[in-house]
C-alpha cells in the first residue's frame, strides 16, 4: 500500500515536472519567435502578403531569390551574373530567419515586366492576384513594396543645388515622383527643383534610394505602412463629391456631436478652466 | 576493412542534393529548386516538407496548393522508403551530427551511457508537438523560425552569415554534449519523420543465425534503442526511428544485417 502510494506519488511528480518543463520550453520558444518576426522596417518583393500574415504563409524556401537571382535581364556585359534583389534573411540580419527581402542600397527592385519572383512562389505569400490589372496581366506597376520619403533637410534639391536623380531614376517617371518648381528666394534668381512621391504610384523599389547623391540617401524607402499617415474616417472631403457621399445626405445642422462639453453653453465653459 | 557501401552512397546522396540545391541559385539549373521547406523537382514536382507545411497551417492561415501537394507527394515517399531515410540521406546535419558522433567515438568521450531524466528518445514528440502549439500562439512557423536544418540548407544555397553558429552548436552539443543529442533527442523534424515512415516498407533485416553478438552495429547506430532483437531474433527493424542509414549492414562482419522489403501482412 505505501509503496503504490510511492509510485503515484513518484508519477505525479514526474508528470508535473515534464508539463512544467513543457510550459518553460513554449514560452521560451515562443518568446524567441515573437522577437524574431518583430522586424517591421524590412521590405518584401512584390505581390507580398500583409507582412503579418506573409511571415506565416511564407515557407522560406527561397525560390524567389532564385528567380531574381536568375532571371533574363540580371547579367553583366559579359554574361556573368549579377547580385539579385532579393535576399533570404540568415542570422545576423535580424529579420525572420529565412524570408525574403531586399535592401535598395545595395541592390534594389528593377520591377521587371514579368515579375520572375512572384509566379514561382508556391505558398502564394507572394499573391499574383493582387499585381494583375484589368486586362489580368501582370503589372509590376501594381506593387506595393514600400514608399519613398523625402528627408527634404538632407536632400540638397531643398538647399538650392540642382540634383533631380531620383526622378530621373525612377522607373515611374514623371509619376511617381514628380519635380516642384519654386522660385529660390535667397537668390533671387534661382529655382528650386523639389521632388515629390506620390503614395498612389510609388511602388516602392528604391531606385531612387539607390540613385540618391548624399551620403546617406535623403528619399528612402519604408514599409508602406511605416511610411503613411491615416487621417480617418471622421474626416470628409466636403469638395469632393465622391468622399462627401461618405456622410450621406445629412446636412450640416443635422450633424450633432453629442459630448460632455456640448451639454453646456459655450459661455459656461470658454470661461472656466475644465478639463476634457 | 570495413564495408562503406551505404556510408558512401549516403554521402554521394546528400551531397550530390545539396549541390543541385545550391546550382541552382549559383547556376540557374532547374533540376531541384527551393530548400525543404517547398522545393521543386524538373522545374514542374513540387514538393514540401510536410512538418514544415504543417507548422504554417496550424498558425493559421491557408497555403497555396503548390505546397500542400508537395507536402503530400513527400509523406507519401517517405511512407514508402522509410521516414527518416530524410534524416540520414538527405539532411545536411546529418554530416554534421555523424562528424560529431564519430570524433566522440575516436577520443573515447562516452564510456558509459548517460541517463538524462529530461532529455529523452522521446523528448523530440514533444518538442514536435510543442512546435505545433508554438506555431499556432505566435502565428509564424515556429521550428523554421531556428531550424538549424534549413538553416544550413539556405547557408549552402545562399551563404551562412552568421547562421553557421547554429550549425556549430549543435556539432559541440553532439561532441561534448549528449551522444546523439540533436538527431536523436530533439529534432521535431526527425520525430514527424519517424512517425510518416512507421510502416514504411524498405526495412534493415537481422538475420539471427548468422550473428556472432559482436554488437559492432549496436555501437555504430545512431538510434541503437531500435536494434533490439540483435542475436534474438530473425526480424526487420520496425521501429520508424531507424533512419535506415545502413551503417548496421556496412559495419556488420558476419552478413547478419541486410535491407529487405518488409512483409506487410505479417508486420513484425
Amino acid at each position: 500500500m505505501a509503496n503504490s502510494d510511492n509510485n503515484r506519488r513518484k508519477f505525479m511528480a514526474t508528470t508535473l515536472q515534464s508539463v512544467g518543463l513543457t510550459a518553460l520550453g513554449g514560452m521560451l520558444w515562443s518568446g524567441y519567435c515573437d522577437e524574431a518576426k518583430a522586424s517591421p522596417l524590412v521590405l518584401r518583393p512584390p505581390g507580398a502578403l500583409p507582412e503579418e500574415q506573409f511571415l506565416d504563409v511564407c515557407i522560406k524556401c527561397g525560390l524567389c531569390a532564385e528567380a531574381c537571382a536568375n532571371r533574363e535581364s540580371n547579367k553583366n556585359k559579359d554574361g556573368t551574373q549579377r547580385e539579385g534583389t532579393l535576399k533570404m534573411a540568415k542570422g545576423g540580419n535580424h529579420k525572420l530567419i529565412g524570408t525574403p527581402f531586399f535592401i535598395p542600397t545595395e541592390v534594389p527592385c528593377y520591377m521587371c515586366d514579368d515579375i520572375p519572383c512572384v509566379p514561382v512562389c508556391p505558398s502564394e505569400a507572394l499573391d499574383m492576384k493582387s499585381l494583375l490589372n484589368e486586362k489580368k496581366e501582370l503589372d509590376i506597376n501594381k506593387a506595393e513594396m514600400g514608399l519613398a520619403i523625402v528627408h527634404k533637410e538632407s536632400c540638397v534639391a531643398f538647399w538650392g543645388l540642382q540634383c533631380d536623380a531620383c526622378y530621373r531614376a525612377c522607373p515611374l517617371l514623371d509619376e511617381a515622383i514628380t519635380l516642384d518648381y519654386q522660385k529660390n528666394e535667397r537668390t533671387g534668381k534661382h529655382a528650386f527643383l523639389l521632388p515629390v512621391v506620390h503614395s498612389d504610384v510609388c511602388t516602392g523599389c528604391g531606385l531612387c534610394e539607390k540613385a540618391c547623391i548624399t551620403e546617406k540617401p535623403a528619399i528612402f524607402v519604408l514599409p508602406r505602412e511605416h511610411s503613411m499617415g491615416r487621417a480617418g474616417d471622421h474626416y470628409v472631403k466636403g469638395w469632393d463629391e465622391k468622399d462627401q457621399q461618405r456622410a450621406g445626405d445629412r446636412k450640416l445642422d443635422e450633424i450633432e456631436t453629442h459630448d460632455e462639453r456640448s451639454q453646456q453653453a459655450p459661455s459656461d465653459y470658454l470661461n472656466k478652466e475644465i478639463e476634457y | 576493412m570495413k564495408n562503406l557501401k551505404y556510408l558512401l552512397l549516403r554521402r554521394a546522396t546528400q551531397i550530390g542534393l545539396m549541390f543541385l540545391y545550391f546550382a541552382t541559385n549559383a547556376y540557374g539549373w532547374h533540376i531541384l529548386e527551393g530548400t525543404f521547406g517547398s522545393s521543386k523537382l524538373f522545374g514542374f514536382i513540387p514538393l514540401a516538407d510536410p512538418y514544415t507545411t504543417l507548422q504554417a497551417l496550424s498558425a493559421g492561415f491557408l497555403l497555396g496548393g503548390d505546397v500542400l501537394v508537395g507536402a503530400l507527394l513527400i509523406t507519401v515517399f517517405y511512407m514508402v522508403v522509410g521516414g527518416r531515410a530524410f534524416c540520414s540521406w538527405v539532411c545536411p546535419i546529418n554530416m554534421v551530427t555523424d562528424l560529431a558522433n564519430w570524433l566522440r567515438r575516436k577520443l573515447k568521450l562516452d564510456k558509459e551511457e548517460v541517463n538524462y531524466r529530461f532529455l529523452k528518445r522521446r523528448t523530440r514528440y514533444w518538442i514536435m508537438v510543442l512546435g505545433l502549439i508554438v506555431s499556432a500562439i505566435v502565428g509564424i512557423a515556429a521550428f523554421e523560425a531556428l531550424s538549424p536544418i534549413t538553416i544550413m540548407q539556405r547557408g549552402i544555397i545562399f551563404g551562412f552569415g552568421a547562421g553557421i553558429s547554429v550549425v556549430v552548436a549543435i556539432f559541440l552539443f553532439d561532441l561534448f554534449g549528449v551522444r546523439n543529442g540533436w538527431c536523436g533527442h530533439l529534432c521535431p523534424l526527425g520525430a514527424a519523420y519517424s512517425l510518416i515512415g512507421q510502416k514504411s516498407i524498405i526495412r534493415v533485416k537481422h538475420n539471427h543465425e548468422a550473428c556472432t553478438n559482436c554488437m559492432d552495429c549496436k555501437i555504430v547506430c545512431p538510434e541503437n534503442q531500435v536494434l533490439h532483437m540483435i542475436n534474438k531474433e530473425s526480424i526487420s527493424v520496425t521501429d520508424g526511428e531507424c533512419t535506415n542509414c545502413g551503417r548496421c549492414i556496412d559495419v556488420c562482419n558476419d552478413d547478419a544485417l541486410g535491407f529487405s522489403i518488409r512483409k506487410l501482412n505479417k508486420d513484425s
